[in-house]
């Protein structure tokens, strides 16, 4: 850490080179994103998602009967989230099975997802929402939690609304949108945000998280810059649902 | 007439009292609650679910397997996030000598008809209906509960094909269980014909390709 330290400061890694950022980016545009919805047969909501070198699948199940028995609420559903790394997702084999770092990004993002999903519609069940992180490169948790909300809404589970996620990050003294690997190691700061989106609108912030330095006007900055990129995913997440369900659509209404 | 596919969240309406199933208010204002279709209409608007599990409502009719007798009643599995119970005060075949035991076994399948639903989304089954019956004979193919309407048809259009063409009988639940009973080849046409309208998510003129398929098929019955 502490060469990294020292090399930032002696500024031997660069990351912005000529306004540019190292994959050609500008500062406020995103990774190129690509959703497919439904992909999984046998859950009853899936999405596959790709942020960039990030490539994740979310699969829903539920409601469902919650098992063991003693864990489901008599008066609203459960929610239960795993966010998860396949030992291949990582330059160096990651350990299979849940970390400290995994624990604490599945219950955060457990409870974004709780501020859409109306739990109180299924009194003693579970929703059981799992992801599989298969190729990382930063932003992992952002590229899930835009996954899991697309498979709940393809489950068909009651939801007040999306959620759609991004992270900012301050690189070489700028803030940067949906930061990629280099810039999350060697920047100054990362801060992921979930936002809940209603009706083309951000009705709130679902999830926040800050690491690094950054002064309060970078900060509020950074919110401004998160909420352009969060309705630019938002866009694409509505996009990927609408193409699926287009053919399915039809059949119902030709049919009644 | 098209309907628009509408997402969760989705503002439907700013008048609170056309409010109908699959939408809520916040705040004075109609929003989607899940994916569906808009159906919309100046005295009410609500949303056509595409997918999800089936949840019980007050007078549907289900197709269940008993899982649990106890002395009072049984358990019964009905394809859903909550388990139906049956009283046994609410099955005609009971008489005072007789114990729940006798009537129905753990693994047997009824037709029954949903009574209540208590705010802990308790449900109560009963069999006091011309409907139901408890299944001695036939065949139960599971379909998705999504899938139901399609497999009905535009005004039970397919149901009427099937016994018209095949005279089988058949009930379909509203929790994706359907039993049906008559000619075991028949029954067999009919069973494929329903996986074929499950699975075909393209379908522009399903009725008349059923109907080809159910003819084709019985054609074929005939010419043996």
């Amino acid at each position: 850490m502490v060469s990294e330290d020292l090399n930032r400061l002696s500024g031997d890694i660069q990351l912005i080179v000529d306004g540019k950022r190292l994959d050609g980016r500008g500062f406020d545009e995103l990774r190129p994103i690509n959703i497919k919805v439904g992909v999984l047969k046998r859950a009853d909501g899936s999405c596959y998602l790709e942020m960039g070198k990030n490539k994740v699948v979310a699969a829903v199940y539920g409601p469902r009967e919650v098992h063991p028995r003693h864990l489901a609420d008599p008066v609203k559903a459960v929610v239960r989230y795993r966010y998860s790394m396949a030992p291949f997702s990582v330059e160096e084999r990651k350990r299979p099975g849940p970390d400290r770092r995994s624990i604490e990004i599945s219950k955060v993002s457990r409870e974004a997802i709780e501020a859409v999903v109306m739990k109180e519609l299924f009194p003693r069940s579970g929703i059981d929402v799992f992801v599989e992180v298969l190729q990382a490169d930063a932003g992992t948790r952002t590229a899930c939690l835009n996954a899991a909300s697309v498979a709940l809404v393809d489950a068909g589970v009651p939801m007040r609304g999306l959620i759609s996620s991004v992270a900012v990050a301050k690189v070489d003294d700028v803030l940067v949108l949906d930061p990629m690997k280099e810039e999350d190691n060697y920047g100054q700061a990362d801060i992921p945000f979930a936002f809940f989106i209603r009706n083309d609108k951000i009705e709130s912030i679902a999830l926040l998280q800050m690491d690094g330095r950054v002064s309060r006007d970078e900060f509020k900055e950074a919110l401004e810059m998160a909420k352009r990129g969060a309705m630019e995913i938002y866009q694409m997440q509505k996009e990927a649902i609408k193409a699926e369900y287009m053919i399915e659509s039809e059949e119902v209404n030709s049919d009644e | 007439m098209t309907r628009p596919i509408v997402l969760p969240g989705e503002l439907l309406a700013s008048n609170p009292k056309v409010a109908g199933a699959g939408t809520y208010v916040d705040k004075g204002k109609v929003y989607a609650k899940f994916l569906g279709l808009l159906d919309k209409s100046e005295t009410s608007v609500r949303v056509i679910p595409l997918k999800g599990r089936y949840i019980p409502s007050v007078g549907d009719v289900v197709i269940g397997i008993v899982r649990e007798v106890t002395s009072n009643g049984w358990a019964v599995d009905i394809n859903s996030p909550y388990q139906g119970f049956l009283p046994a005060a609410e099955n005609p075949e009971m008489r005072p000598n007789r114990k729940p035991n006798d009537i129905l076994e753990i693994g047997d399948i009824i037709i029954a008809k949903v009574v209540n639903i208590d705010p802990k989304m308790k449900v109560t089954l009963t069999m006091k209906d011309r409907m139901c019956r408890a299944v001695r004979f036939g065949r139960i193919v599971p379909i998705n509960p999504a899938r139901v309407p399609r497999v009905i048809g535009k005004g039970g259009s397919m149901i009427k094909l099937f016994k018209t063409e095949l005279g089988v009988q058949i009930i379909v639940g509203k929790n994706g269980l359907i039993w049906i009973s008559g000619d075991r080849r028949k029954v067999n046409i009919v069973e494929e014909a329903i996986y074929i309208i499950e699975s075909e998510a393209h379908t522009e003129g399903l009725t008349d390709r059923i109907t080809e398929f159910v003819k084709r098929r019985k054609g074929e019955l005939n010419g043996q």
